[in-house]
């Protein structure tokens, strides 16, 4: 038996989910990183931590609060209604805002690591010859941070296609637009479908190995640390 | 207790961490040396082993069942000095847990079907399962009043979301949908479902007002008969196959004497006359 449309509905929702996360993870991580690599501020270490956060607390925390605050009567759910989109749990937007929570260390940590690597000096240097910050932050910096944003990238992007807890607390198990993959996996297995979930646990394995091997693999070979 | 403090395997193993002692636990560099890192690790795993008692049973309990069985748990332990120690779940992640070697001694399974599975298979003891309770299915809102004439109220379609446990893994999920095929809805409601994998979740997207409708057990909302919080409509058991959960005891219990009390214990008649109070039917 192979892949049937169920399975392959799935596999579609979580390249969306995982793209569109990685996507709105790039915009507001790159000016957090930037914020973080930079600043002597004192509130560096709180915000650091808040942005770690998710790596440490289990994902059921996460979507609770998540499944609260976005609901009915939670702030983020208030907000949403006042602008007229109604709630954002069971809804694939809902699943982005959670995404992004949930990878958002994935994303900031690599790219501040490589902002911190460049150092005063090329900022400096592209000072002296009058360029403006948009154009230092283009011209030099984007191209200096290359690796980090390509690490970014890819481990925002795994990061999120191994998404489960979050997505179980939010997503109502909608097909097409909050079933993902591991959810159904989890779906098969308590439905005692093993064939069909070995199916795609077994792919997701495979494509997990492959995005690391990639990943770690480049960095080898370049000798660059993230 | 004082006892299982000094424990066999645990003694053992930190025993021999300190004879070891004096070889260096790091290295210069300041890492923990390899191989004593894994020792070390491989201790910190072992340590629970030290704890299992004698006159405990490991139960595994279907998530409609955690109110009442939590209250017959203390009295079982009260009565009896057993201790019943409760995991609560989806019924088909514990028939994959127990099939795979998970330590559960009994099942209170939510459906009828499970721990047959699990006797034909060799997991469970032949003979040991009965219907402990009957699940009754109540479509509910946290806002009280919201819920008078359910199926008027359902072919309104007044609301964005109904919750329902998943029809394909959960009973009641599937006591659900037959209500809904039943009142002719389950097409024109289809885009409005949301599925919780189990009867707890669901009962948790109506709870926190993400889903404003939704079919869960009446023993999550109900004590003593009576609905306690927002509003319901019990859905009569003649429009819904009927949601009779099972006890078995699973080979692991086979010899333990608190497995085999606590099955007795489900079916003696104060407990039964409780089991009736959550909101459940009899068999």
């Amino acid at each position: 038996m192979a892949l049937d449309s169920v399975a392959l509905a799935a596999i579609w929702l979580t390249f969306k989910l995982a793209s569109v996360t990685t996507l709105v993870l790039l915009l507001i991580g790159t000016p957090i990183a930037w914020w973080l690599a930079r600043t002597t501020s004192r509130m560096k270490g709180p915000i650091g931590a808040v942005v770690a956060l998710p790596l440490v607390l289990p994902p059921t925390v996460l979507g609770f609060y998540l499944l609260v605050a976005m609901g009915p009567n939670g702030f983020i759910g208030q907000f949403t209604q006042s602008l007229g989109l109604g709630t954002l749990p069971f809804t694939f937007a809902g699943l982005v805002v959670g995404s992004v929570f949930y990878s958002l260390p994935f994303v900031v940590q690599p790219l501040q690591n490589a902002f911190e690597a460049i150092g005063e000096r090329p900022l400096e240097a592209a000072a002296t010859l009058r360029a403006g910050p948009w154009d230092t932050f283009f011209s030099v910096v984007l191209p200096l941070a290359r690796p980090g944003f390509i690490t970014a990238s890819i481990l925002g992007f795994a990061h999120t296609v191994g998404e489960f807890g979050v997505v179980l607390m939010i997503g109502g198990n909608i097909p097409g637009q909050t079933r993902v993959v591991s959810v159904q996996i989890y779906d098969h297995v308590e439905a005692m479908e093993y064939a069909q979930a070995h199916w795609l646990a077994g792919g997701m394995l495979l494509f997990s190995f492959l995005v690391l091997l990639v990943l770690y693999g480049s960095r080898l070979k370049q000798g660059w640390r993230g | 207790m004082p006892a299982q403090t000094e424990a066999r395997p645990v003694n053992h193993s930190s025993a021999k961490l300190q004879y070891d002692a004096p070889q260096p636990l790091c290295t210069e560099r300041g890492r923990m040396h390899p191989s004593r890192a894994l020792r070390y690790a491989l201790t910190l795993l072992l340590l629970p082993l030290g704890n299992a008692l004698a006159a405990q049973v490991q139960v595994a309990v279907a998530s409609n069942f955690t109110a009442p069985m939590r209250e017959i748990a203390s009295r079982f332990e009260r009565d009896t000095g057993h201790q019943a120690r409760l995991a609560f779940g989806a019924t088909g992640k514990f028939y994959a847990q127990i099939r795979n070697g998970a330590p559960f001694e009994v099942l209170l399974s939510a459906d009828d079907t499970t721990p047959g599975r699990l006797e034909q298979e060799g997991a469970a003891i032949p003979g040991s399962r009965f219907t402990y309770a009957v699940g009754r299915l109540v479509l509910w809102s946290p806002t009280a009043g919201l819920v008078q004439d359910g199926p008027d109220l359902l072919r309104k379609g007044d609301f964005r979301h109904l919750a329902m446990a998943n029809p394909k893994t959960a009973p009641y999920g599937a006591a659900a949908l037959a209500t809904l095929e039943h009142l002719g809805l389950d097409d024109t409601l289809r885009g409005r479902l949301v599925q919780g994998e189990n009867i707890a979740q669901t009962h948790q997207f109506v709870a926190s007002g993400n889903a404003q409708l939704g079919f869960i057990a009446l023993s999550q909302v109900a004590k003593d008969g009576r609905i306690t919080t927002g509003s319901g409509w019990v859905v009569p058991t003649d429009i819904h196959p009927a949601i009779r959960q099972e006890a078995v005891l699973l080979t692991r219990g086979q010899d333990n004497p608190a497995a085999r009390a606590l099955l007795d214990y489900l079916a003696q008649p104060q407990i039964r006359a409780l089991i009736q109070s959550y909101g459940y039917g009899l068999e």
